[in-house]
């Protein structure tokens, strides 16, 4: 198996895009302190970018028009939210997740 | 989830993840097979431009002959948040040697990310190497194992679909954002509620005004924004 160097170039010059900006922060945070208003804002990162990951998922978007729900994800939410709260536990969630799922695609 | 922070309870700590990383990554290279992708080719593209969003992208963009430059556009663009990420947990990581910070945040994903900051509700706001490498790890091997394995099987698994697995890794956001809501302490619940409800309003607006590659950066941006807004006018 052989590799062509379009395929190659391509993936050395996005990878080194993405090297790019996972690097930085690591690099110039090693040395500076963030300022305070940079700190606020980051601490919303987490709970929106969860968010967004989650709910975007749930949708098929194009631009212009209005996003399709997808929902059979939408109803998992539930199964998924109630084991959440039982269990607490991740690999539980997952698991009741993609199990209700397939019981929905097989009904 | 605990608060200890050796290699082995990494491992564990990312094991719910690998189920989500196993559905996208087979689904992933299922297509980069059908795309006429070699086996080595869709291995070395998740060892190389390691991005779940972007890989998907590449994957249609190479084979239609898109300009270098659009690739690196469209690669670089889906995965901006990555600097946010990373911006968020570096402080976390000052006191290691730099050259192991480099290392973390080299194979830092959506999924590690959200582990860690879960994980530092547990454990007083505190992460270490051993920790983080060991989730990193995992995710990184999960990720190009499975993208191979649908290469590989591109001819035999045709739908992964059936399983469910493909609402895995939404399982995961859903569950993560779950222990965030009910463990995080640095901002009050009824803020964070009312931050999944701005988040989900603009990524609806989002989807319908802004191109799928830009839509995730700049809903995290404006949200971030709203957010530091009303923390300052109800908050305070």
């Amino acid at each position: 198996m052989s590799i062509s160097s379009k395929v190659f170039i391509t993936y050395l010059v996005c990878g080194t895009g993405l090297a790019a900006l996972r690097l930085m922060p690591f690099l110039l945070l090693k040395k500076f302190n963030l300022p305070k208003a940079v700190v606020e804002f980051l601490e919303f990162v987490p709970i929106v970018i969860m968010t967004t990951l989650w709910f975007s998922s749930l949708f098929t978007a194009k631009q212009g028009h209005l996003p399709q729900i997808d929902w059979q994800y939408a109803i998992v939410t539930i199964p998924a939210l109630i084991t959440a709260y039982f269990t607490r536990s991740l690999m539980w969630i997952v698991v009741v997740g993609v199990a209700s799922l397939a019981l929905i695609r097989l009904i | 989830m605990n608060d200890v922070l050796d290699a082995r309870t990494g491992v564990k700590d990312t094991l719910p993840t690998v189920l989500g990383y196993i559905g996208i990554g087979m689904a992933f290279g299922i297509i980069a097979h059908t795309n006429g992708f070699s086996p080595l080719e869709t291995l070395l593209m998740s060892l190389m431009v390691y991005t779940g969003s972007g890989q998907f992208a590449l994957v249609s963009m190479l084979p239609a002959g898109s300009s270098l430059l659009s690739m690196f556009m469209a690669v670089s663009l889906m995965s901006a948040r990555m600097l946010l990420m990373c911006m968020t947990l570096a402080p976390k990581f000052k006191k290691e040697k730099l050259a192991k910070n480099l290392w973390l945040g080299f194979l830092i994903t959506d999924e590690t990310f959200a582990l860690a900051i879960t994980k530092l509700n547990y454990t007083k706001g505190k992460l270490n190497y051993d920790w983080m490498n060991a989730s990193n790890i995992v995710a990184y091997a999960a990720w190009t194992l499975a993208g191979l394995a649908g290469c590989l099987l591109g001819n035999l698994v045709s739908d992964t679909k059936a399983l469910g697995l493909d609402y895995a890794v939404i399982a995961m956001f859903l569950g993560l954002l779950y222990l965030q809501l009910i463990t995080d302490q640095s901002l009050k619940i009824e803020l964070q509620l009312i931050m999944i409800g701005v988040t989900m309003v603009l990524t609806y607006i989002g989807m319908i005004i802004l191109p799928a590659s830009a839509t995730t950066i700049v809903v995290t941006v404006v949200s971030c924004l709203v957010g530091m807004g009303i923390k300052h006018v109800y908050f305070k």
